[in-house]
């Protein structure tokens, strides 16, 4: 049986690093390429000495895809394909394929010029390795080569984010990326079709919230935010510079143009600029509204929101500022925080996940005291709220996916392992479909049902159509007679007389014969003629003959009476049928066995 | 005079309408004399090859051919479908056999037996299709006639088999046009060999074709069936299982419409009661029926959507702990049973295992899955309103929230605690959406009293800049109850705000003021010295009387008084004078009101208008009569409207003044008819039909039409 084979070189029962490698029908694909946001060591990037212990990745995959442009899914590319070395081809959407490359300068920036580190990839070679890269449309068929053919599908989550169908014959797998089921202020929702996967691959950072509202949330947000400014506190709200900031935004922007309020927005980075001005650009990924109205005037041009500098942090009054990165573990939003920790007045919004480790997920747990390198502790005093703005799907979008792809196997990545083994149940039990959450370097292995195509003549379907019932049913099988020829990698059903002469062969003959003793009284022709008789009443619908010469025909058997040599009441019957006939042929032998009923003249 | 000037309009009158009707039939008839049937007879003769036909046929459908020639040209066309062997042809031929027994006053049963005729003869499937379509539109021709419905129906029936597609899907809207609603339908004919015998009803044959292979023959058994249903036949609830298994189809149409058909199941059997698979437990079918469309609001299409929040909208007899499941997307304990008495026990939790996302950490798992319960609504229905209402599309959205309307209008409770839900609507980025739900909440609002941040969320919306959103919340205020006079306080702020910065809402705003007041007198009895600053030892300066927002307040404060007869001890002098003002000059926005020491002015307009005098009394009798004469102007052509309008205008204007009395009537009347000539002037000018880039010159009339149009009825409506 043909299997498919699934390991996680990351975000295997883990947020973070996500690579994933499948087989599939003899291909190997590497799903995205992300770097760790935990650690600062080797483990930050996958551990690529699993598909192969020394020497190019290119002779062992068929081809890498990127789902979207967060460095916890494309952080390690260049990694991968200059420093390891992967020649073949990379796909990403055309959003990604723009705003990836500004992403991983940033990134090298921070680790290079402000960590020191060296043996790490350079600016040249993320060039080099973005020269590799193919972009794609949504729902636009891709063919890698011959036998492998890849589909983007929309997924909410982030600008250029995609879902990719992978698909060999007639096996295919489905991966989601990340994705957000639920619409919001600049993205439209995660779709599907019915295209019934044998695994599909999920992420399950929610895997047991089931958001309420969105709308709610959005109140809530703008609420806390109002207050804090009424009270003249400062805001700090840590995002990631692309994706929920946008959103972020624009919530924020539409609000202060309606309350008319004053107190200044900041955004944090000068990549953020340069960022949206691809969000502009890339119009059609956008939600219905924006596209709508870009026309009159583009949501992404904000009136409200300055760009930010260092200085400011230190300015007396109230004001919002957007700084990255969105889970306190370093940069900008790191210093502002600092600053700002000990004002009871100011306010921290966490709009998203934080991965363990990160500063964001202790304060968000409780902790009240930091330890900062150095030595040095900070007292948290300012208020710090959670608020799940992140575009990952709820456990509800995880069913709702799964419902409208219905696939044929789950596999699970991208989350804890704990709530893992929660959702796990519920599918299992809502669905009853097999569901794997393998952890980083495990295997599993699917076995697949594939579906064998065979080319079926026409004329043979035609003839096999006259003969059944009104309609074909799809649910209930049928059978046929024809013949398999298997030619050259290519199956065929033809007619026999077909094949016979496709092939050269002679038709043989094949009949069955064989004799009845019955008991009978009555001379040769008579004995025919009640069994002629007979079986007039007893088969109705077929053409029943007495040939002059003696014989009765059915159809084409052929049956012939002679007396038997030693006792003249002894009639032999002779019947013989053709192979084709064999069903009706048996039937005529053991009606006969029976011997004739008395009552016939 | 009066009845000089109504025999003056009856005679106008009667010379407009009637000329036209004399002249126009005789002269159709004498166009159309020359023989129709040989014509084309010569033509289709004269066509060498099948273009040429067709090119002729073409011709032929579209002129109009008179009642008495239609049977002539059927024949001829029937003479050369035989002969035709072109398919292309002879489904022209066909068609136009369908259009022709359309004509009115042709009675198409002569052709019956030659369209069946040619039915058994044909190989062809879209001929055979075309020409069950012909059949159909026979059948429906002849409802009296129930031999022939019975042949077609017969005919349908033996085509059902068909292998195309298109051939099934008319023998089934056949099937559901003409199909036998009192009597069952014998099948057991002659000429059907297939295996069922028996007596079958149309019912069951058409529901044979909800597992069809074909998506599109799905969807036509599913329409048949609704077609069925709205001639009036009761649709067996043994359908409800197929209908409910055709919701998860492949295919967009068809789950569209297996929404409508479990619909109108749910609505035929609402009681019945319907077992829970895999389990021994049972419900009412239109809960279950509600519970399926719910779980059709997450659909993956969003046409699918929009027909299922809507339809949700419609299902008035569902309990009311299913209605409140749509808005909470976690299972409610009450919609899962647990199996065991001990777990009965502690089932008040009010919601289930999931964690809402709003506190950090608190989405650890906490209750173990327990395989013993049973959910009598399926997981993904819940929250069906929380989905729709943040659908991405804002059909969907609209469809979602006037289904919330619906709902509310008719439970209360469900209204209370759908508000939030509305409010929130208030901040959507879509101005319709915004809209629809101002115009919902207004209609549910007698079930509801607003809250103090609710009232806040709903106020921003009055600085939108779209006049339509601003006087539908104006509107929306004047139903609303609220609970607190800070809330009084603050509708009054934002509404005077909202006046600043629009000044062209004056009119809209006081009208809400007006109602505002009459329906909260308590409420604005506490605030009645801050809002007129008056302070009881000092005088305070005297407002000045032309200021919108002073006039706002006294109209707030008025009606407020009118119910709570100590309120005018607080006003001041200058309060009393203002009102003698107002009371005079906006007399629709303040009420009369009964102050103390004051002399009564308002018993001037009751007093005399007891006093009808003969004339009057004529005058009004006239008014009556001419608004009469102009209800009938839907049945005149437009000049003998047109001319009927500017007379009914001329009168009505003499006639306010004439008598003082009925001026404000006859002038309203006036103005409301000059709306309407304006309009008819405008849609008669058909230029509004014309391709863009032509008409930007020529529109000038329409533009200036419809503007001139807009500001006679905003006047109207403040008048």
């Amino acid at each position: 049986m043909p299997e498919i084979k699934v390991t996680p070189l990351g975000a295997g029962q883990d947020v973070g690093r996500s690579c994933i490698l499948v087989s599939i029908g003899g291909k190997n694909i590497m799903l995205d390429c992300g770097m760790h946001m935990g650690y600062n060591d080797d483990r930050r990037f996958p551990d690529f000495s699993y598909i192969t212990q020394n020497g190019r990745l290119t002779d062992f995959l068929d081809c890498v895809i990127i789902s979207h442009f967060h460095l916890d899914h494309c952080g390690a590319l260049p990694y991968m394909s200059e420093m390891v070395g992967y020649d073949g081809p990379i796909y990403m959407t055309h959003p990604t394929k723009a705003i990836c490359p500004i992403l991983l300068e940033d990134f090298r920036k921070i680790t290079v010029d402000k960590k020191g580190e060296t043996n790490f990839f350079t600016s040249q070679m993320i060039k080099d390795c973005m020269k590799k890269v193919i972009p794609l449309n949504l729902h636009q068929t891709v063919q890698v080569d011959d036998e492998l053919e890849i589909k983007a599908y929309y997924a909410g989550h982030v600008l250029g984010a995609a879902m990719v169908h992978i698909k060999v014959g007639s096996e295919s797998v489905v991966y989601t990326g990340d994705y957000n089921m639920t619409p919001d202020r600049h993205l439209g929702a995660a779709w599907i079709d019915k295209c019934r996967p044998d695994i599909l691959i999920s992420e399950s950072t929610y895997a047991t919230t089931i958001r309420d509202s969105k709308r709610c949330r959005e109140r809530d947000f703008l609420k806390k935010v109002h207050e804090t400014i009424e009270r003249g506190g400062k805001v700090l709200i840590p995002v990631f510079a692309l994706g929920r900031a946008q959103e972020l935004c624009i919530l924020l922007e539409t609000f202060w143009e309606r309350m008319n309020l004053k107190a200044p927005i900041y955004f944090s980075t000068g990549l953020t600029e340069k960022a949206n001005h691809y969000y502009k650009l890339f119009i059609t990924w956008t939600n219905q509204k924006i596209r709508k109205t870009f026309v009159q005037r583009n949501m992404f041009e904000f009136k409200h929101i300055k760009a930010f500098d260092r200085s400011y942090a230190d300015n007396p009054g109230p004001m919002v500022v957007f700084a990255t990165p969105g889970m306190l573990h370093a940069g900008q939003s790191l210093q502002i925080f600092k600053k700002w920790a000990g004002n009871e007045k100011n306010m921290v919004i966490m709009p998203g996940y934080c991965v363990q480790g990160t500063i964001g997920h202790k304060i968000l747990n409780g902790q009240r005291k930091l330890e900062m390198e150095g030595r040095a502790t900070l007292d948290v005093k300012l208020q710090v709220e959670y608020m799940s703005f992140s575009a990952h799907a709820d456990a509800k979008g995880i069913m709702q996916l799964i419902r409208m792809a219905e696939p044929r196997n789950m596999l699970l990545v991208h989350g804890e392992a704990v709530k893992m083994e929660f959702l796990k149940g519920k599918i299992e039990q809502e669905f009853s479909i097999d569901c794997h959450m393998p952890a980083n370097g495990e295997t599993v292995t699917v076995t697949t049902n594939p579906s064998v195509p065979v080319d079926i003549s026409l004329n043979l379907l035609k003839r096999e159509m006259a003969l059944g019932g009104p309609l074909p049913d799809p649910k209930k099988p049928r059978t046929m007679h024809g013949t398999l020829i298997m030619k050259e990698n290519s199956l065929k059903l033809v007619s026999s007389e077909q094949a016979l002469k496709e092939l050269g062969l002679n038709e043989h003959q094949l009949r069955f014969t064989c004799r009845v003793q019955l008991q009978d009284p009555h001379s040769d022709p008579d004995t025919l003629h009640r069994i002629y008789t007979h079986l007039k009443s007893v088969l109705k619908g077929y053409t029943i003959q007495h040939l002059p010469d003696g014989t009765v025909m059915v159809e084409s058997i052929v049956i012939k009476v002679s007396s038997s040599a030693e006792d003249t009441n002894t009639k032999v019957l002779l019947l013989s049928w053709s192979y084709q006939d064999e069903d009706l042929g048996s039937f005529l032998s053991t009606l006969l066995k029976k011997g004739l009923p008395s009552g016939l003249c | 005079m009066a009845a000089h000037l109504k025999k003056r309009v009856y005679e106008e009158f009667s010379k407009v309408v009637q000329i036209p009707h004399e002249e126009a039939p005789a002269k159709k008839l004498r166009l159309s004399k020359p023989s129709k049937s040989a014509a084309l007879h010569i033509d289709l003769c004269k066509a060498t090859n099948s273009t040429d036909a067709l090119q002729y046929l073409l011709q032929f459908a579209r002129k109009p051919v008179e009642v008495e020639s239609v049977e002539g040209v059927v024949r001829i066309l029937l003479e050369h479908y035989y002969k035709e062997t072109d398919n292309s042809v002879r489904l022209k031929i066909a068609s136009l056999l369908g259009l022709l027994s359309k004509t009115q006053g042709f009675s198409p049963d002569c052709i019956v037996d030659d369209a069946i005729n040619t039915l058994s003869n044909e190989k062809s499937h879209q001929v055979l299709a075309q020409l069950l379509d012909t059949l159909l539109v026979i059948g429906t021709q002849l409802p009296e006639s129930p031999a022939v419905r019975q042949r077609l129906i017969e005919m349908a029936c033996k085509h059902l088999s068909d292998t195309y597609f298109g051939v099934r899907i008319k023998c089934l809207q056949l099937l559901g046009c003409l199909g036998m609603v009192d009597s069952p339908l014998n099948k057991d004919n002659e000429g059907l060999g297939t295996s069922i015998g028996g007596v079958r009803d149309v019912q069951s044959i058409i529901s044979d074709y909800f597992g069809d292979q074909d998506p599109r023959v799905r969807t036509a058994a599913i329409k048949a069936m609704l077609q069925l249903h709205e001639r009036g036949m009761k649709i067996h609830q043994i359908i409800y299982d197929q209908a409910c298994r055709l919701l998860s189809d492949d295919y967009e149409q068809v789950r569209s419409a297996a929404v409508q058909m479990v619909w109108v199941l749910s609505q035929l059997y609402p009681e019945s009661i319907v077992p829970i698979p895999s389990s021994n437990e049972e419900i009412r079918l239109v809960d279950d029926a509600f519970g399926k469309i719910s779980h059709m609001v997450s659909d993956g299409s969003w046409m699918v959507r929009v027909q299922a929040a809507k339809t949700l909208g419609s299902m008035l007899q569902v309990s009311p702990h299913f209605l409140e499941q749509t808005l909470d997307k976690k299972l409610m304990s009450d919609l899962r049973r647990k199996r065991t008495a001990h777990e009965r026990a502690k089932e008040l939790f009010t919601s289930g295992e999931f964690s809402s996302g709003r506190k950090w950490a608190d989405d650890a798992p906490k209750e173990k899955l327990d395989t013993n319960t049973v959910n009598l609504i399926a997981s993904g229905a819940c929250g069906a309103f929380v989905h729709g209402l943040e659908d991405e599309m804002f059909e969907v959205r609209i469809a979602a929230v006037e289904a919330l309307c619906k709902l509310a209008r008719s439970s209360p409770s469900f209204a209370e605690k759908c508000l939030d839900f509305l409010v929130d609507m208030f901040n959507d980025e879509i101005e319709e959406v915004r809209l629809q739900s101002i115009h919902v909440l207004r209609e549910i609002s007698m079930h509801i009293t607003l809250r103090e941040d609710q009232l806040d969320t709903v106020l921003a919306v009055l600085e939108d800049s779209s006049r339509d959103i601003r006087e539908a919340l104006h509107e929306l205020l004047c139903y609303t109850n609220v609970s607190t006079k800070e809330c009084i306080q603050l509708a009054l702020l934002e509404l005077l705000k909202n006046l600043n910065k629009y000044p062209t809402d004056r009119n809209s705003v006081w009208k809400c003021l007006k109602f505002v007041g009459s329906r909260h007198p308590t409420l604005v009895l506490p605030l009645v010295s801050e809002l007129l600053s008056t302070h009881p030892y000092f005088d305070t300066p005297e407002p000045d009387m032309d200021d919108p927002a002073y006039i706002a307040v006294l109209v707030l404060v008025f009606n407020a008084a009118k119910s709570c007869p100590t309120m005018p001890a607080l006003f001041s002098d200058h309060t009393f004078r203002h009102y003698a003002y107002l009371r005079d000059s906006l007399s629709h926005l303040v009420p009369p009101l009964r102050l103390p020491g004051r002399k009564q002015v308002y018993g001037l307009d009751s007093v005399d208008s007891g006093s009808g005098s003969g004339s009057v009394g004529s005058a009004q009798l006239f008014l009556q009569q001419s608004l009469n004469r102009v209800s009938t102007i839907q049945n005149l052509e437009a000049p003998g409207a047109q001319d009927l309008l500017d007379f009914t205008i001329r009168d009505l204007q003499r006639l306010g003044e004439l008598q003082t009395e009925l001026a404000g009537a006859a002038d309203f009347c006036a103005t409301y008819l000059r709306c309407q000539l304006l309009l008819v002037k405008a849609l008669q000018e058909k230029q509004w039909n014309m391709a863009v880039p032509l008409c930007l010159k020529q529109n000038v009339t329409a533009t200036a039409a419809a503007q001139q149009i807009l500001e006679e009825t905003c006047k109207l409506e403040f008048l």
